[in-house]
């Protein structure tokens, strides 16, 4: 893909963005946060590319290998901790017969 | 090297993957729908994570038939080591938090993903040729050079910023802002420092000009952060969160990746937004809470301008028999509420209140608590039913109805 595809499909996205955010109810804000930090966790995929990199070629390469490594468990933290207490806080708001 | 080339179907995974995490935060538009989306989310992940291993990593297309080298499968083995370790910390950590700790949670979450871009941005600069981005000239791409130090800037700042953010919300640092002198000249300097830096990084890719980038960016987020006063954190929360988002659309931009890129726009736009709302409900600008401090001074003017009003004190008695005999009440709930635990023992109270026949219903100011939102779900956990919850705006006209308003938050409507 050249650069102006990727750039149109940001800015595109920038704009569902926009819109998708404006519809989210107030009362969903905390959860609204703590689900998009766990998506933004799929940096991730550069960080399985930097682990999986071959690091016989090498000091640097060896480096950027352990380097991925690391991004790969800070971003699985985020990504499992993430969904897991988005999904916690969601289950306070099922609905309750009123007392 | 040309970018690796993907087959159409790992870069069609990654856009369904996009459009999933999309319709996770569409999901939100209603407590309803939201756990579906939250799932929707978890498969959109699931997908991004398998389709790279698959096509990229830890096993490069090839290798895998006839068999993978004994090399590979030591590298397969460490990354689901590190995935493994990091889902074990995510998981305890996001089953023992307290709701009342879910700022400081959120920040240290930001933190993680701010480190992780830099060390993927580093990562990416050590070793380009597995990134696709090496020109036959042995040189990185200059465009790639650009993301590179955009996402590493940026997501040094989320993580120093954050660090700071948590430490001021968990209370390991004074919430009172600290005040360098001369803070906006060393702060704009050391901005405009990194750009520069980056520009030179087109023309230069030595060692020194990418560390100098990644060590001013950790010092710019930390300069920031400090002189910002707890009371205005939700700004500075969201506002990480928005970063954050950046960070991986620029890695996005580097590894041409769909997913990544729709993901960094859905959560940049998304913490700006959040920033907003914050801001407008504080009635400040976004600029007087970056620039940071001026909370405080504006706080301790108010205070002294504003005009005494008379008042009475009155017992928990009076209290209480204001509270039956009214028809409607309204409660008000605000931060102390939350430090005090008491969300449980209000939802007891407006249960009684109820049984006398009396309706009860909750108004939240956008800023209660300590970060968007935050309130509403403190009143979840004490099993308080969402449809007696109210925003601002939707109950502002029944103020004039009510009996009693009862507040205990600190802002004014």
């Amino acid at each position: 893909m050249d650069f102006i595809s990727i750039l149109s499909i940001f800015v595109m996205a920038c704009f569902v963005g926009y819109y998708v955010v404006w519809s989210v109810t107030p009362a969903l804000h905390t959860p609204l946060m703590a689900v998009t930090n766990a998506i933004s966790s799929v940096i991730i995929v550069g960080a399985l590319v930097a682990a999986a990199g071959r690091s016989d070629t090498g000091i640097h390469a060896l480096a950027s290998s352990w380097l991925g490594l690391a991004a790969v468990t800070m971003a699985s933290i985020n990504i499992f901790g993430g969904f897991a207490v988005t999904a916690r806080m969601l289950a306070m708001y099922k609905k309750k017969q009123k007392g | 090297m040309e970018h690796v080339v993907l087959p159409a179907w790992a870069l069609l995974a990654y856009l369904a993957a996009g459009v999933l995490f999309i319709l996770a935060l569409r999901g939100l538009s209603s407590p309803a729908t939201s756990r579906r989306g939250n799932r929707y989310g978890m498969i959109g992940m699931a997908m991004a994570v398998a389709t790279t291993m698959a096509t990229q990593a830890p096993i490069p297309p090839g290798h895998w038939w006839p068999r993978p080298s004994p090399e590979d499968l030591v590298i397969l083995a460490k990354i689901l080591i590190a995935i493994g370790l990091g889902a074990v910390i995510g998981i305890t950590t996001a089953r023992k938090i307290q709701m009342t700790a879910m700022p400081q949670l959120v920040a240290a979450f930001h933190s993680l993903v701010g480190l992780a871009a830099v060390l993927v941005g580093l990562a990416a600069y050590l070793n380009p040729a597995v990134f696709g981005i090496l020109l036959p000239s042995g040189a990185i791409s200059p465009d790639s050079r650009i993301e590179l130090g955009l996402g590493i800037a940026i997501g040094a700042i989320t993580f120093s910023g954050s660090v700071i953010a948590f430490a001021k919300l968990n209370g390991n640092m004074s919430g009172a802002p600290i005040m360098l002198p001369a803070r906006h000249v060393i702060n704009l300097g050391t901005l405009v420092a990194i750009l520069g830096l980056v520009a030179w990084f087109t023309q230069d890719e030595s060692l020194w000009v990418i560390a100098a980038i990644t060590v001013l960016s950790f010092a710019i987020g930390f300069l920031l952060i400090i002189p910002i006063g707890g009371a205005d954190m939700p700004v500075v929360v969201s506002m990480l969160n928005s970063y954050s988002g950046w960070a991986a659309a620029a890695m996005g931009f580097t590894l041409h990746n769909t997913a990544m890129i729709i993901t960094g726009a859905l959560v940049g736009s998304s913490g700006a937004i959040l920033s907003y709302i914050m801001c407008k409900a504080m009635n400040r600008s976004f600029l007087s809470v970056i620039a940071g401090g001026f909370g405080t001074d504006a706080g301790a003017a108010g205070g002294e301008a504003r005009e005494q009003r008379p008042w009475k004190r009155g017992s928990a008695e009076d209290a209480a028999f204001l509270l039956k005999e009214a028809e409607n009440v309204i409660i008000i709930p605000g931060y102390g509420m939350a430090v005090a635990q008491a969300q449980h023992v209000l939802r007891e109270m407006g249960d009684l209140l109820r049984k006398e026949g009396v309706g009860v219903k909750y108004a939240i100011h956008p800023v209660a608590g300590r970060m968007p939102g935050h309130m509403n779900v403190l009143l979840a956990e004490a099993n308080v039913p969402y449809d007696d919850v109210f925003e601002l705006e939707d109950i502002q006209g029944e103020f004039a109805q009510c009996d009693v308003a009862s507040s205990s938050a600190r802002t004014t409507w």
